[in-house]
C-alpha cells in the first residue's frame, strides 16, 4: 500500500487535525516513508481535491479534510441551531486579543473606550479561542489573555501571521 | 442606516423634542427614523465608536477633526440617548468631557514660547485613539470574515470502524465465573450480621409444665433438662425449679452426696 493512501485515509478517519509528526508516527519504523515524502504525498492529495466539494486544510494543529466553505449553506441545515453569529463587541474584543496579545482587560478597554463585558470574555473562553496566560506585573497583578491553536484551526490558519497586519497609520494619513 | 429627506417630512412638523425644546428643522445630518433610533444608538460600541461614525459620515479625516463641530453633534447624539432614557453609559460623558477639555484648549491663548515648547496639538490624544480604535474594528470585521468551522466549513471525517476492532471482548472461563461466584457468597457470609434472637422459653411455662409432668410421681432433675435447649433450656428449668421449690410446690430430694436429685410434686 502507498504512503499516500494511507495517510488519507488516516486524515478522514479522524476528526481533528493531524499534525505531520503524528502522520509520520503511524508508519513507525518504515525508513522509506520520510517527512518530506508525507509532505510531497499530502500536496499530492490536495491536488486530487481540487475540483472536489472538500479541501485538504492546513491549519495550526495540522492537517484535516473540511467541506468547502461555498457549500456552508446548504450543510448548516443538517443541524437544527443556526451557527452563531457574533456581536460586533465580541468580535472587537477578539480583534484586540489577536493583535495585542497577551493583553489585559484594562488594555483591551482602553482600546474600545469601554468595559468588556465578562460574558464576552467567558463566551471567547468557552469557544477555546482565548485562555488566560498569566498576570501582568503591574499593580493588581491583572490577568492576560492570548488566542489559542485552537481559534487558529477554526479560523483555517496555520498561524496569527496570516492575518493581515493593522491598517498602518500611513493609510490613515492618505485618507 | 437609511435616512429621510427632510424633504420628505411634513411641513411645520415637529422633527422631535430634546431637552425639552422642540426642533422644528431635522438637525443636519442627524435624522434617523424614530423607531430606529433606539437600536441605532444601541448599535454604537461606546463614545469612540460613535465619534468615528459622526467622523466618517461627513467623509472628514480623523487627522482634522473639527472639534466644535464634532463636538456639537456628539453633544446633541447623548442628549437624544438620555431623553431616550437609554442607559447613557458613563463612557459617553467622560468622551463628551474630554471633547469640551480639547475645544477649551484650542481656544486658550498662549505664549508663543509655551506652544513652541509643547508642541503637540491638544487633539493628538483622541486622535491616536480613534485611529487605533479604527484599526481593531476594521480588524474584528476582517476576523469574522475568515470562512470558520461550523459556520462555513465542516470537517470532514468517515467511520474508521476502528471502535470495533479495538474492543475484542475478553475470553471467560466458567472456572473462573464460579470462583468469583464463592468469592462473593465468602464475602457475603462476612459481611451478615448476627442477629440477637431471644428465644422463646419462660420460666413460668417452665414451672408450668413440670408441676404437670411431675403429676405423682418423682422425676430426677436431669429429666428437665434437654439438651435441644440447650444452655438457656437449662437455665430455666433451673430457675423454674427453685422458684417451684420456694413457693413450696415441690420438694427436692437427694438421697446421698452426688446421686441425682429428685423432684417431687407436694400435693397439697
Amino acid at each position: 500500500m502507498n504512503s499516500k493512501d494511507i495517510i488519507e485515509a488516516a486524515l478522514f478517519a479522524v476528526n481533528k487535525p493531524i499534525p505531520l509528526k503524528e502522520l509520520r508516527g503511524i508508519f513507525l519504523n518504515d525508513e522509506s516513508v520520510s517527512v518530506s515524502q508525507i509532505q510531497a504525498d499530502l500536496s499530492q492529495i490536495e491536488q486530487e481535491y481540487v475540483d472536489k466539494p472538500l479541501e485538504l486544510m492546513q491549519v495550526a494543529g495540522g492537517y484535516r479534510f473540511q467541506v468547502r466553505a461555498k457549500y456552508s449553506p446548504w450543510i448548516r441545515r443538517l443541524w437544527q441551531e443556526k451557527p452563531v453569529k457574533y456581536s460586533k463587541a465580541l468580535l472587537e474584543t477578539l480583534a484586540v486579543i489577536v493583535y495585542q496579545q497577551p493583553v489585559t482587560r484594562a488594555e483591551i478597554e482602553k482600546v474600545r473606550g469601554v468595559s468588556v463585558s465578562t460574558s464576552i470574555i467567558r463566551t471567547l473562553e468557552e469557544r477555546c479561542w482565548i485562555v488566560a496566560c498569566g498576570y501582568k506585573e503591574v499593580p493588581g497583578r491583572p490577568m492576560q489573555y492570548k488566542t489559542t491553536k485552537a481559534f487558529l484551526n477554526d479560523l483555517n490558519l496555520s498561524n496569527l501571521a496570516e492575518l493581515p497586519p493593522l491598517a498602518s497609520l500611513d493609510e490613515w494619513l492618505s485618507i | 442606516m437609511g435616512s429621510v429627506e427632510a424633504s420628505n417630512l411634513p411641513e411645520n412638523s415637529r422633527v422631535a423634542t430634546v431637552g425639552g425644546e422642540p426642533y422644528e428643522k431635522v438637525p443636519h445630518d442627524l435624522y434617523i427614523p424614530p423607531d430606529a433610533l433606539e437600536v441605532f444608538l444601541e448599535s454604537f460600541e461606546g463614545p469612540l465608536d460613535l465619534l468615528l461614525y459622526l467622523i466618517r459620515h461627513q467623509n472628514l479625516s480623523i487627522i482634522d477633526i473639527p472639534v466644535l463641530k464634532i463636538t456639537q453633534q456628539y453633544i446633541e447624539y447623548i442628549t437624544l440617548m438620555q431623553h431616550l432614557k437609554l442607559e447613557l453609559a458613563a463612557e459617553y460623558l467622560v468622551m463628551a468631557a474630554m471633547l469640551a477639555e480639547i475645544k477649551s484648549n484650542v481656544l486658550l491663548p498662549r505664549e508663543a514660547k509655551e506652544r513652541a515648547a509643547d508642541e503637540e496639538d491638544p487633539r493628538a490624544e483622541l486622535i491616536r485613539r480613534l485611529q487605533e480604535y479604527e484599526q481593531f474594528k476594521l480588524a474584528a470585521h476582517s476576523i469574522d470574515q475568515y470562512p470558520r468551522i461550523g459556520r462555513d466549513n465542516y470537517q470532514a471525517t468517515v467511520d474508521a470502524g476502528i471502535d470495533d476492532l479495538q474492543k475484542t471482548l475478553p475470553t471467560l472461563e466458567l472456572s473462573s465465573l464460579t470462583k468469583a461466584f464463592e468469592e462473593v457468597l465468602k464475602r457475603v457470609g462476612r459481611d451478615s450480621h448476627h442477629m440477637v434472637k431471644r428465644e422463646k422459653l419462660s420460666v413460668r411455662d417452665r414451672m408450668a409444665s413440670i408441676l404437670k409432668s411431675l403429676g405423682d410421681k418423682p422425676r430426677v432433675f436431669g429429666y428437665f433438662c434437654n439438651v435441644h435447649e440447650g444452655r438457656q433450656g437449662v437455665v430455666v428449668s433451673f430457675l423454674a425449679i427453685l422458684e417451684l421449690s420456694k413457693d413450696g410446690l415441690i420438694e427436692l430430694v437427694q438421697i446421698d452426696t452426688y446421686t441425682g436429685i429428685w423432684l417431687k410434686a407436694i400435693v397439697a
